[in-house]
């Protein structure tokens, strides 16, 4: 196994944690700041993508249709949590559970409605297709370098916002005492419809992005959404900097399992044994990861400990 | 008699019925709807004893009926090609025996429930929630990725398994077989509820160290509750995989677990009756809504988001006119 083959993989890895963590970061932030398990998340994501693909098909530009995906996920969510999600936020996670899994029924069958069973496709454009020479002579995708890129940015970009704007300000002060902002004169409602927005136009993004890689289609969230919630899970719930840590293990583990375990394997028994036992066991190892994780720190990596 | 006394009378016969008078009126397909209703209902049985009594919200009981399932699919599968299953040393033959698959199904599924639980219980709260789902997961991608028994395809079964004295094949036969599981779960669930253990799971649940300080230890509790639910439901999986006469991966999936949730929630959590409302309501939901526009799980969506939203304890609460039981 060639060091070409590692470092490729390292970087789908990367890749594919950033994208990861432009979803998980919208679900820490809804967890940390009103207590919510959303499980439609998912659904925004593919809203993103279904839009992207509508708006690339419309107007031909690749931007367009990344601004589109953003703004109507974002419009999506801040519709979605003023009719349904507020009602949630005083309910036990049950109900939260139950509410946004009838949101992704909802949302999936309705988005078969209207766009049909077949899978959709987005180009990559002119622009960002190819592959780049890397240090070393390996050859990478530009897109996939650009959506690391896209992701750190975005990540920076999140960041600054949670740390340095007003608005980040009132996010972390509702994280941590939400009478005492809103008897400070916060609109409450208004910031959760904010920061539920923020999310799903992150998630939108993501759906995007990644649509172009793979195909759109109804149930693409799902998929997601599971690996968005080990994520968060992983680097404790609430913390934007254990979602990227997060991120980025999970992303790694994923794409370096499926050829390393093999591999590992095939040292010990005979080459067949070892290509399904590994392929089976790789598909396994970012749960098994968690649940690792979570028992050895039950709150995650960054997660509060309990008193 | 209570309102909420009246429903536990009334509701198993009342599905017991349909199926007899869908029988007579030789109607076999309402027959296999009900045997439907019947084993999710006992699968959500299962799930209320962690979820109801233990306070206990579990998104990975796909895990354990997907066990029942492939319990059946590979005991059948081994006995119809005649090849005993090796496990090192030991050849067992398959089997196609109920009783034996069923016995199979439960030990299968507690089995596995005592180190989920184990690992799980170590968490709380929504991680409980997600470390369950993963577990749910790791056994989802590992049935589709391990090929000896079908993988991604799944497993056909050609002839549903036999039952002593009975025909299996005889939709009637099979649901009364289920059936009266289905009443064996309700009865065991009755009586958990009314024993030490079960006052001691309902206490955990509201207050564990009031319970701690009592002398027990609430997590040896849950983990017993987590067990027996795994088993409960477990047994509900090899049924629904002969109901099918098909496993396959999606009853490992993640909707599944949902799907499981939705019963108990529709119904009514911690009722005894509410998962057998609420099971028995979602197949017939399924059946109806289906049969108007394909796209129908958009208005179960709406109906289910209507029930949490407004109609908070479910069915049972609408029925009995109290929030909670």
């Amino acid at each position: 196994m060639s060091a070409a083959l590692i470092a490729e993989q390292i970087l789908n890895g990367l890749q594919s944690g950033m994208m990861l963590f432009l979803m998980a970061a919208g679900l820490t932030l809804v967890f940390g700041v009103m207590g919510l398990i959303n499980l439609a998340h998912g659904s925004l994501y593919m809203v993103g993508a279904f839009l992207a693909a509508s708006a690339a098909a419309a107007t031909g530009s690749f931007l367009v249709a990344l601004a589109a995906a953003m703004a109507g996920a974002a419009l999506a969510g801040a519709v979605v949590e003023r009719v349904v999600i507020r009602r949630l936020y005083d309910r036990d996670h049950l109900d939260q559970v139950l509410a946004t899994f009838a949101l992704i029924l909802i949302f999936s069958e309705g988005t078969r409605w209207v766009f049909g069973s077949f899978p959709l496709y987005l180009d990559v454009p002119d622009w960002l297709s190819g592959p780049v020479e890397l240090p070393g002579g390996i050859l990478y995708p530009r897109y996939r370098l650009a959506l690391i890129g896209a992701g750190l940015a975005a990540a920076a970009g999140l960041g600054l916002l949670v740390t340095r704007t007003r608005l980040g300000m009132r996010i972390r002060a509702g994280k941590d005492d939400r009478e005492m902002i809103a008897a400070l004169g916060v609109d409450i409602g208004r910031l959760y419809t904010l920061v539920f927005a923020l999310g799903a136009g992150l998630a939108g993004l993501a759906g995007a992005l990644v649509g172009t890689i793979r195909s759109v289609q109804v149930g693409m969230g799902e998929p997601v959404l599971i690996l968005a919630f080990v994520t968060i899970v992983i680097g404790g719930i609430g913390s934007i900097r254990g979602a990227l840590v997060g991120a980025l293990l999970v992303g790694l583990t994923d794409t370096l399992g499926g050829i390393l375990l093999p591999r590992a394997l095939a040292l010990v028994t005979d080459p067949a044994t070892a290509r399904t036992t590994g392929a089976a066991l790789a598909s396994m190892a970012i749960y098994a990861l968690m649940a690792g994780i979570l028992v050895w720190r039950p709150t995650g990596l960054y997660g509060a400990r309990p008193a | 008699m209570t309102a909420e006394r009246w429903l536990n009378a009334l509701v198993l016969p009342a599905l017991g019925l349909v199926a007899l008078a869908a029988h007579l009126g030789d109607a076999p397909f309402t027959v296999t709807l009900a045997t439907r209703a019947a084993i999710f209902a006992l699968a959500a049985v299962g799930l209320n004893v962690a979820l109801g009594m233990g306070g206990l919200v579990s998104l990975g009981h796909a895990a354990f009926f997907g066990l029942g399932g492939y319990a059946m699919g590979i005991l059948a599968w081994h006995a119809q090609t005649y090849q005993p299953l090796q496990i090192g040393p030991l050849a067992i033959a398959g089997t196609t025996s109920m009783p034996v698959v069923w016995l199979v199904a439960i030990a299968a599924s507690a089995l596995a429930a005592v180190p989920i639980g184990l690992l799980a219980l170590r968490t709380a709260g929504v991680y409980f929630i997600m470390i369950t789902l993963a577990f749910g997961q790791m056994f989802y991608f590992f049935a589709i990725s391990w090929p000896a028994y079908g993988g991604e395809d799944g497993l056909s079964i050609y002839v549903r398994n036999g039952f002593p004295g009975l025909n299996t094949l005889v939709p009637i036969q099979f649901f009364g077989l289920v059936f009266g599981l289905l009443c064996g779960a309700c009865a065991l669930a009755a009586f958990l509820r009314r024993s030490p253990f079960g006052l001691a799971l309902n206490a955990a649940r509201q207050s564990p160290e009031r319970v701690r300080a009592a002398g027990i230890e609430p997590d040896r509790l849950r983990l017993a509750a987590f067990v027996v639910s795994a088993a409960i439901t477990g047994l509900a999986g090899a049924l629904f995989a002969d109901l099918n006469r098909f496993v396959s991966p999606a009853m490992f999936s993640w909707q599944l677990s949902g799907e499981i949730m939705v019963f108990v929630i529709l119904g009514g959590v911690g009722r005894l009756m509410g998962p057998v409302l609420g099971a028995a309501l979602f197949v017939a939901m399924e059946h109806v809504l289906g049969g108007i526009s394909p796209y129908w799980h958009v208005f179960l969506g709406l109906v289910l988001l209507a029930v949490v939203l407004f109609a908070r304890g479910g069915i049972a609460a609408l029925l009995t006119g109290r929030a909670h039981g």
